[in-house]
C-alpha cells in the first residue's frame, strides 16, 4: 500500500522541459513511476521523448488531468514561479503537489501551503527531495536504485540523509521514504507522515530523521507518544551547529536557546523513540529492533 | 538577514512608521556634527546585530556635542557578544510615557505569521513571554487577508496597546511583506510625553530566499566578519567557520551537519561546515578544499561524500582535480558511498596522493579524521 505515493499513481511533472526537469523525469520513468505529462503553456501539444516513451507536453495542470487523470504533480520551476505553478496545481485539483525546488520566498510558502491546504490539496516541501515507493514510483529526485522495496517507512527534513539512510538499510527495504524538507514552512509534516505510517499495513518500523531549527521534532514526538503503536527510531543533526547561524537548509538555524538538537533528542527519547548517535549507528537500531518484533 | 538598527529604522520611515531624528557614523568628530544638528543632547547606540546591547554599554546618553564626540569613541570599536562595533547611531532622546512591544513572527509549526504585542514594551519580550504569558497577546495573521485596520485593532486590544498604535501595526505588516521580511519587532514602540507613537528601536530579518526581488539588499549586506567566512562568500559557497581543528567538506546540508556530529562524537572539533550541494562540480570541490586548507586551525580534512544523485566517479574526478590546483600540506580522508563508489575509490586509488587516505564508512572516517587531527596537534 505504502503511503502517498503508489504505482497507480499518475504523475505530471511541471517545469519537465528545462534541465533538470527533463534529467529527473528521465529517471523517474526508470524507477517505474508513470509520468503521464509535463505542464508548459509554451510547449503544449508536443511530446518529449525519454528513451522508450513519448510524454505529452500539456499547455496546464488542469488540461493534464482532464487528459490522463493525473493525481500527482511534481514541481521543478524556479523559485519565482513556484507559487504560480502551486496555485495552478491546486485550482486544478490535484491531490499531491511535491514541490522540489529550492529557494522559495517564506512569504510565498505561506500562501500556497494555505492555498493548497484550504482546497484539500497536500503539499510535500518546499525544498525537498520528493518521496519514493521503492519498486513502485518515484516522484521527485531521490536516487530509486540505492535501496530496494520493504517495510521501513522514512521521514526526513535532510535528502542526503534519507538517501544515507536508504542506503545503509538497503537489504531490508522500505515501504516509502518521504523528504518533507528543509525549509521553514512546509506543506506536510514529520507528524502527517508518522499518522500515514501507523495507518500503513506495510510498513512496520518508522525512522524519523529531524534536525536543528523550529521544534517539529518535539511536536513529533509528542505525537508518537499519544498516537503511534508501531516502533520508530529516530536521528537528529546539529549538534555541533553553533547558535544564530543557518547551516545548509534555511530552517536549520537555532535560536536562542529553541530548536536545538539537544532538546529534539531528550524530547524524542522521553516519548520512548530510540536515537542514533550517527547514521551508521541509528541502520543499526533499526535492524537491532526489526529484529526483536519479528523475534516475538 | 538581519538589519543593523539604523536600517531598520530607515525602512520602518520609508513606510510611514515614526521614528525619531536619528543619523549614523563611522566617526567621533562628524558624531559631534549630527548631535549639534539633532540639538546637542542624544543616545548614542551602538549598531551591532544581537541583543543585550543596552546591558553591555553599547547604549549611552550624551549631553551635548563634545560629550557625543567622546561616547562616539568609547562605544565605535567595543566587542558586544563578539560583535564589534563598526557604526554608532545617534538619535535625540524622547520623553517616554509608555512603552510597548509589536512585531510578527513566523510560526512555523503553523505555517504561517503570528502578531505579538505586549502593553509591557522596553524589556526582553521572551523574559516577560515565560515569567507573563498573560502580558503577551498571540494572535495569527491569515495569510490571505494580512493585517488590515480591523485585524490591528483586535491586536491593539489583546495586548492592552491604545488604539493610536492600530496605524503602526498595519504599517509594520506592509514592512514585512513587502520586504519580504520574516521577523519585524518594534522593541520599545513608545507614547512620548507629548502623546505620539514612535518607534525607538527595531528589528527586521529579512528572508535571503528573496534576495532575487529585493534587488536593493545589495547595499544592506555587509561582507561577512571571518576572512575565511568572505573568502567561501566569495566564491558562493556554503560555509560556516567553526572552532575546531577538522575541516569538513560534504554534500546535502543533513549529511555535513551529521559529520560534524560525528567527528565531534569522536572527540575532535569541526573547524567548518561546507556544503559542497548536489551534483559538485570539480570546481567547487577545488574552491572548497582550497578555503578549508587556508584556514590555519585545520589539522586533518575529512571529505565525506555520499552519492545520491551525484555520481561518487564524479566526485573523485574533482578531488584529484583539486589535489593538483590546491596541493594540500594536511592529511585528507575521504569516505566516498553510494552511486559509483567502487569507480569514484579506484579513480583515488590510482591518484594515489600520499595524503589523501580513503575509508569507506561514515563513522571510519570521522575516527581517522580525528586521529589524524591530534597526531597533528602532538607533533
Amino acid at each position: 500500500m505504502a503511503i502517498y505515493l503508489t504505482k497507480e499513481s499518475k504523475v505530471l511533472v511541471q517545469g519537465m522541459t528545462g534541465g533538470e526537469g527533463m534529467k529527473h523525469t528521465r529517471r523517474m520513468l526508470a524507477a517505474g513511476t508513470d509520468v503521464v505529462g509535463g505542464v508548459n503553456p509554451r510547449k503544449a501539444g508536443r511530446s518529449v521523448d525519454f528513451d522508450d516513451r513519448a510524454v505529452p507536453v500539456f499547455g496546464s495542470v488542469r488540461e493534464g488531468i482532464e487528459t490522463t487523470g493525473a493525481d500527482v504533480c511534481v514541481v521543478f520551476v524556479p523559485p519565482a514561479f513556484a507559487e504560480g505553478a502551486v496555485v495552478e496545481a491546486a485550482d486544478a485539483g490535484i491531490g499531491l503537489a511535491v514541490v522540489i525546488t529550492e529557494g522559495i520566498p517564506v512569504h510565498d510558502a505561506v500562501a500556497f501551503t494555505a492555498y493548497a491546504k484550504a482546497r484539500g490539496t497536500r503539499i510535500i516541501g518546499p525544498n525537498c527531495p520528493g518521496l519514493i515507493t521503492p519498486g513502485q514510483s518515484n516522484a521527485g529526485i531521490i536516487p530509486a536504485d540505492i535501496t530496494k522495496p520493504g517495510r521501513i517507512g522514512l521521514v526526513s527534513k535532510s535528502g542526503t540523509l534519507t538517501y544515507q539512510l536508504m542506503y545503509e538499510l538497503r537489504d531490508t527495504g522500505f515501504s516509502t521514504c518521504v523528504g518533507i524538507g528543509g525549509d521553514p514552512v512546509i506543506g506536510t509534516t514529520h507528524i502527517d507522515c508518522l499518522a500515514a505510517f501507523q495507518d500503513d499495513p506495510d510498513t512496520e518500523l518508522i525512522v524519523l530523521i529531524g534536525e536543528i531549527g523550529g521544534d517539529a521534532e518535539e511536536r513529533a514526538a509528542a505525537y508518537v507518544r499519544d498516537h503511534v503503536t508501531k516502533p520508530v527510531i529516530g536521528y537528529i543533526a546539529g549538534f555541533t551547529a553553533p547558535e544564530g547561524r543557518t547551516m545548509g537548509h534555511a530552517g536549520a538555524i537555532v535560536s536562542g536557546s529553541s530548536g536545538t538538537a539537544r532538546a529534539k533528542k531528550e524530547a524524542l527519547e522521553a516519548a520512548g523513540v530510540q536515537v542514533g548517535e550517527t547514521p551508521t549507528g541509528t541502520a543499526r537500531l533499526v535492524l537491532a529492533r526489526l529484529e526483536a518484533e519479528r523475534g516475538h | 538577514m538581519d538589519l543593523f538598527e539604523h536600517q531598520a529604522r530607515e525602512l520602518f520611515e520609508e513606510h510611514g512608521i515614526s521614528v525619531p531624528r536619528a543619523e549614523v557614523t563611522d566617526s567621533p568628530e562628524e558624531a559631534r556634527e549630527i548631535a549639534r544638528r539633532l540639538g546637542g543632547r542624544v543616545v548614542v547606540k551602538a549598531q551591532v546585530r544581537t541583543g543585550g546591547r543596552g546591558k553591555a554599554g553599547g547604549v549611552r546618553l550624551a549631553a551635548d556635542p563634545p560629550a557625543a564626540e567622546l561616547t562616539a569613541r568609547q562605544v565605535l570599536g567595543m566587542d558586544i557578544k563578539g560583535h564589534t562595533v563598526g557604526k554608532v547611531m545617534l538619535a535625540r532622546p524622547v520623553d517616554i510615557d509608555a512603552e510597548f512591544y509589536v512585531g510578527y513572527v513566523l510560526d512555523r509549526a503553523a505555517g504561517r505569521f503570528l502578531a505579538i504585542a505586549s502593553a509591557e514594551g522596553g524589556m526582553d519580550i521572551e523574559e516577560v513571554a515565560a515569567t507573563r504569558p498573560d502580558a503577551v497577546a498571540r494572535l495569527p495573521v491569515d495569510p490571505a487577508e494580512g493585517v488590515t485596520p480591523a485585524r490591528a485593532a483586535e491586536i491593539a486590544g489583546a495586548a492592552g496597546l491604545p488604539p493610536q498604535t492600530v496605524d503602526t501595526l498595519v504599517r509594520l505588516w506592509g514592512v514585512l511583506v513587502r520586504e519580504d521580511a520574516v521577523l519585524v519587532e518594534v522593541n520599545p514602540l513608545v507614547r512620548t510625553a507629548q502623546g505620539q507613537i514612535l518607534a525607538l528601536d527595531g528589528k527586521v530579518t529579512l528572508d535571503d530566499n528573496a534576495r532575487f526581488r529585493q534587488t536593493r539588499w545589495g547595499d544592506r549586506e555587509p561582507a561577512p566578519e571571518d576572512p575565511l567566512e568572505a573568502a567561501a562568500a566569495a566564491r558562493g559557497l556554503n560555509y560556516v567557520k567553526l572552532d575546531g581543528e577538522v575541516g569538513i567538506i560534504g554534500n546535502g546540508a543533513g549529511l555535513v551537519m551529521s559529520t560534524l556530529d560525528v567527528v565531534a562524537g569522536c572527540g575532535a572539533r569541526p573547524a567548518n561546515f561546507l556544503d559542497i550541494g548536489g551534483g559538485a562540480s570539480a570546481r567547487i570541490m577545488a574552491d572548497g578544499l582550497s578555503v578549508v586548507l587556508s584556514d590555519p586551525a585545520v589539522r586533518s580534512v575529512l571529505v565525506n561524500v555520499f552519492g545520491g544523485i551525484t555520481a561518487c566517479d564524479a566526485v573523485a574526478d574533482g578531488i584529484v582535480q583539486a589535489l593538483d590546483s590546491v596541493r594540500p600540506t594536511k592529511p585528507l580522508v575521504v569516505r566516498l558511498d553510494g552511486n559509483n563508489a567502487a569507480r569514484g575509490r579506484a579513480i583515488l586509488d590510482e591518484r594515489a596522493h600520499p595524503l589523501v587516505q580513503q575509508v569507506t564508512t561514515m563513522d571510519g572516517a570521522a575516527r581517522r579524521a580525528a586521529d589524524l587531527a591530534h597526531a597533528a596537534d602532538a607533533a
